[in-house]
């Protein structure tokens, strides 16, 4: 149903490192659980309509700032893993080779 | 001796306001029977070290008169639920260590009446699950049963309301969450209707079936708790009002009963169970309700179209952990390696595998035949229901087909544990209120456990629920 080369293309995609004795039961999971989805491959109806979901629509309000103070924007900075002043730190982007 | 047994918000609020006991009394009965109680059960991760000096705010607040009836009232709150400057992981590694930089606005409306935190409780891993057992940090036990799950994903707050180490919790529900739970554990769990209580400071599974619910001891506690928490919020723009959806009601007296019989009798149901809701069937109509048949045809669906929906919407919101912004870090090679050494190690292998699932069907070329078509389904079974509430103002399933099963007994079959929700999907697909009320239990291998019926009414009508729930147990 879902072969290994798909479950590493899709851990691909999906940023996740998952180790070689891992994707055999996932694939064997997955397989079983989209096998179980499908049954509703079997509805009969226009798939070409849109589906109009939640009783809420075009909610708006300004473009601003409704909460953030100096302190919450600490809170936040404090919870970077690695961080420069008011900057978060990361790896470089552009190697030369 | 506090009663705790029999302790509800009303009586311990009209105990503290009488002066026989003082909010720090009460917090000090419940710290201890944590001590007594929660090394066996572990239904928190953390119980607050500030806990005394909340009940002693809670204290000056009676002498001061402006008290409210959650004032000093302790709740445990499941642990993906924001409390400002406190630790919230979603039971996760990758959040082991992340402090709540914000309280979410239940909570804030929860501090502004009064009411103590005890601690954070025991869930699975970002809400996947239904057993407690895909936490990072080991599994809950059924307060009925140490040998059995207590539901989930809300186990620990379940869990600590059935063994009276809190009066009364906040769980979420996004796929039955908070109804399962209740029914395993023997207690009254309510998932409001979508958008009537605000999602901020909520961590999101599935941001279009997620609520924040109350899990208490009597339908009562519940419906203070949810009056308090519900509201139009501006943090959250599917937050609904008390308007949004038109009052209606058909029976006269008392609200009309709608049992689904085909759904119910579709096989994959436990005798016990059936047995239980046939008995109930009975009292309702003892008890004066009018029931009738009702027909949701497309209500087989639910269960697979919940589920893909639900992979969707988690694969796109556990992308923020990536190990730059918040949370764990995991050096790589360079920034990419970086995502995945971090999302690799820190997520559980049910968080990896929805991961990868609502990749799966998000991914060009199966979009349609998944994701676009359960959205579709998704609007013919909320129709179906619509259809339904011309006839009755609730409808009555079992909450659960089987009673608290084994701790492990699931483990190996994803599938099996997926159709214990096949009752509590519906609600989060409609979007409609529905509650979790306890109907008896079942002796099973010498243990009483209990079971659930579940009760969903229109959108925005929880006050149908409430009034059936308290003639149903009895409550005044």
């Amino acid at each position: 149903m879902i072969t290994k080369q798909e479950i590493e293309k899709l851990a691909n995609l999906a940023r996740i490192k998952v180790n070689q004795d891992e994707i055999d039961s996932l694939a064997s999971d997955i397989g079983s659980i989209l096998s179980y989805v499908d049954e509703i491959k079997k509805v009969n109806m226009n798939i070409d309509s849109k589906a109009n979901i939640g009783a809420i629509n075009n909610v708006f309000r300004e473009d601003k700032s409704i909460s953030s103070t100096p302190e919450t924007i600490q809170a936040i900075m404090n919870e970077s893993p690695d961080r420069e002043g008011d900057f978060i730190a990361v790896k470089k982007i552009i190697s030369q080779d | 001796m506090i009663d705790l047994n029999n302790l509800t918000i009303e009586k311990a609020h009209n105990n503290i306001k009488t002066g026989k006991y003082t909010s720090v009394d009460l917090a000090k009965a419940y710290l201890n029977e944590i001590e007594k109680k929660d090394k066996d059960i572990h239904a928190y991760l953390e119980v607050y070290d500030d806990v005394i000096q909340q009940a002693q705010q809670a204290d000056i607040r009676f002498k001061n008169g402006n008290f409210t009836k959650l004032t000093g009232i302790p709740f445990a709150i499941k642990d993906n639920i924001l409390v400002k400057g406190k630790i919230v992981s979603s039971a996760s590694k990758i959040l082991e260590n992340y402090h709540a930089s914000y309280d979410a606005t239940a909570i804030e409306k929860l501090k502004n009446a009064g009411a103590v935190f005890i601690g954070r409780t025991n869930m699975d891993e970002f809400a996947l699950g239904g057993s407690t057992e895909k936490s990072a940090f080991g599994v809950t036990k059924n307060p009925h049963d140490l040998n059995r799950v207590p539901g989930g994903t809300s186990g620990g707050s379940a869990a600590s309301v059935a063994s009276n180490t809190s009066l009364v919790a906040l769980g979420s529900d996004t796929g039955g969450s908070v109804r399962q739970p209740s029914a395993f554990c023997g207690v009254v769990g309510l998932k409001p209707s979508y958008g009537s209580v605000s999602r901020y400071g909520l961590m999101a599974a599935v941001s279009s079936f997620d609520q924040i619910g109350p899990i208490g001891k009597t339908v009562s506690d519940v419906q203070i708790v949810f009056e308090t928490i519900k509201g139009k919020d501006i943090h959250d723009g599917t937050t609904i009002s008390d308007d949004t959806y038109e009052k209606v009601r058909i029976g006269n007296k008392k609200p009309i009963v709608g049992i689904p019989s085909f759904f119910m009798n579709m096989g994959g149901i436990k005798k016990e169970v059936l047995d239980n809701f046939k008995k109930c069937i009975e009292k309702f109509k003892e008890l004066g309700f009018e029931v009738i048949d009702i027909d949701l045809p497309n209500a087989s669906y639910a269960l697979p179209a919940y589920y893909i929906v639900n992979f969707a919407e988690v694969s796109s919101n556990l992308s923020r952990f990536d190990g730059v912004k918040y949370g764990l870090h995991k050096d790589g090679k360079d920034i990419i390696g970086d995502y995945f050494e971090t999302r690799g190690y820190g997520f559980g292998k049910e968080a990896r595998r929805r991961i990868l699932l609502g990749t799966y069907v998000l991914s060009s070329g199966y979009y349609d035949a998944y994701y676009n078509r359960a959205n579709l389904l998704r609007q013919v079974i909320t129709n179906d229901f619509i259809y339904a509430f011309k006839k009755v103002d609730i409808i009555i399933t079992p909450t659960t087909p089987s009673p608290a099963f084994k701790i492990g007994e699931k483990n190996n079959d994803p599938v099996s544990m997926y159709l214990e929700d096949i009752f509590t999907v519906t609600a989060n697909l409609t979007g409609l209120p529905a509650m979790s009320i306890p109907s008896g239990s079942v002796n099973i291998e010498g243990k009483d456990l209990p079971l659930g019926i579940q009760v969903t009414a229109r959108h925005g009508d929880e006050n149908t629920l409430f009034e059936f729930g308290k003639v149903f147990l009895g409550e005044n």
